[in-house]
């Protein structure tokens, strides 16, 4: 039922609420002496050369490529698992013909070195 | 009615939102009297009884602190990012029950402890934490700061990584239970708490749970010792103190649903106390864990931070769970 999830709207505004005075009301309390030298993004005493959004390692991007495609798979396994008590022996094989493919593909991703970090 | 469900649930917003800050003032408290006790050393004492003030003293001088925000950055994702990880720390609490239908009455419909209780219980605590890394990510990016970014994709890979498992662990429980209500999940366990049946998954949880919220022994993002302070580097003050709170905040959360999913939430054995008294002390049981591993354990090297979560967790919990399944199966009459 769709008023089930009115209390969470009030609960999100609340929070939200909450959120916004923690943010803006220190402005108002502590004072602010701003300098160009305490502007600087903070790098171990030296002066900061370039900016900081440089390239980074691609396995992060793979990574999160990966996850993308194992978390839509957990999404489909949720379902099932309530109504396993329905679906009996037919749930089992549906579910571990599923989980055998998925476990294959971790397999494919494990020999292909996705997995490695800093080789 | 309508009207008595916003009142109730303003009412209920407040309280919950009150309490979880004050136990995270005094999570903090806990967790440097435990582990100065477990260094042999006596830990915050000087600010009112056995220092118990010392969280209003932060709070305090939190509130005062000047800003520093970074030449170069972006400032709406500056400003949106700690807010966004603060709000899906607390919005995450919102299906926690705390204890079972209460006898107090309002207009004719008894009060429950709890928020919200809906049929997609945890599936909204997984989606709400998932936000969480979109707080920590834009963090490090928009403070122009390298540690920042550093700090922000380790943690942000770190979480993902982790989600996966911490999802598929919960995946026996929701077969033994036949629900996501974490309402029906806790009634199912009247006899049997589940973490006795199921204690690999439990496991499976716990290691997912802490390497989620980012703590040691898996707290890379904020590896003081290559990384400054990680992805809040940059921050300062109550701006800080958001990233701070949400980084508790979830930690209570996490072992909220530990407790509700696995320890039989408001169940207690022999009904010696109420029941949220049983939630309570559960509770603070996984808090202490944290803490106990925070002062016994050396932080991992990131490679095999990550070997764990795909090679080790991640098959474990797809085969616990295909286990699980066929057991539930086989003996269902």
């Amino acid at each position: 039922m769709l008023s089930d999830y009115f209390p969470l709207l009030i609960f999100l505004g609340a929070v939200v609420l909450f959120g916004l005075l923690a943010l803006f009301l220190p402005a108002f309390l502590a004072g602010s002496r701003q300098s160009a030298a305490k502007d600087l993004p903070y790098e171990c005493g030296i002066v900061p050369r370039s900016t900081a959004r440089r390239r980074f390692s691609v396995s992060f991007y793979l990574t999160a490529m990966l996850f993308i495609i194992f978390d839509v798979e957990a999404i489909f396994i949720y379902p099932w698992a309530v109504i396993l008590h329905g679906l009996r022996w037919f749930g089992i094989a549906e579910m571990g013909i599923f989980v055998a493919i998925l476990l294959v593909a971790l397999a494919y991703i494990w020999k292909k070195g996705a997995l490695e970090w800093g080789s | 009615m309508t009207a008595a469900v916003v009142v109730e649930t303003l009412v209920k917003a407040a309280i919950v939102i009150l309490g979880l800050l004050t136990g995270f003032a005094y999570l903090t408290l806990f967790e440097r009297k435990v582990q100065a006790r477990l260094q042999q050393r006596y830990g915050p004492n000087r600010v009112g009884p056995f220092g118990l003030l010392q969280p209003a003293a932060d709070g305090l001088k939190l509130m005062f602190k000047s800003q520093a925000p970074p030449a170069g950055r972006d400032h709406l994702l500056y400003l949106l990012a700690p807010m966004l990880s603060m709000s899906a720390a607390l919005a995450a609490f919102a299906i926690v029950p705390i204890s079972g239908p209460g006898r107090i009455t309002l207009f004719g419909h008894a009060i429950g402890w709890y928020v919200m209780n809906v049929n997609i219980g945890v599936l909204w605590y997984f989606a709400v934490t998932s936000m969480g890394v979109y707080g920590i990510f834009l963090a490090g990016w928009a403070s122009n700061n390298k540690y920042s970014l550093l700090g922000a994709l380790r943690s942000s890979a770190q979480m993902i990584s982790y989600e996966m498992a911490l999802g598929l662990s919960l995946v026996p429980v929701f077969i033994l239970a036949g629900s996501f209500s974490l309402v029906d999940i806790v009634n199912a366990q009247r006899t049997w708490w589940f973490f006795i049946p199921l204690f690999p998954a439990f496991i499976l949880y716990l290691i997912a749970g802490i390497a989620e919220t980012n703590r040691a022994p898996f707290d890379l993002p904020e590896a003081e010792t290559e990384l400054v302070a990680g992805y809040h580097t940059e921050y300062s003050g109550m701006r800080f103190a958001l990233f701070y709170m949400a980084e508790y905040i979830n930690m209570i959360t996490v072992s909220s649903i530990a407790a509700v999913i696995f320890l039989g939430g408001w169940w207690g054995p022999f009904g010696i106390l109420p029941g949220p008294w049983w939630f309570l002390l559960k509770v603070v049981l996984f808090l202490y864990l944290y803490v106990w591993l925070r002062a016994t354990l050396p932080r991992v090297r990131y490679d095999r931070l990550m070997a764990l979560g795909w090679k080790s967790l991640l098959p474990l919990s797809l085969i616990m769970m295909m286990a699980t399944a066929v057991v539930v199966v086989a003996a269902q009459r």
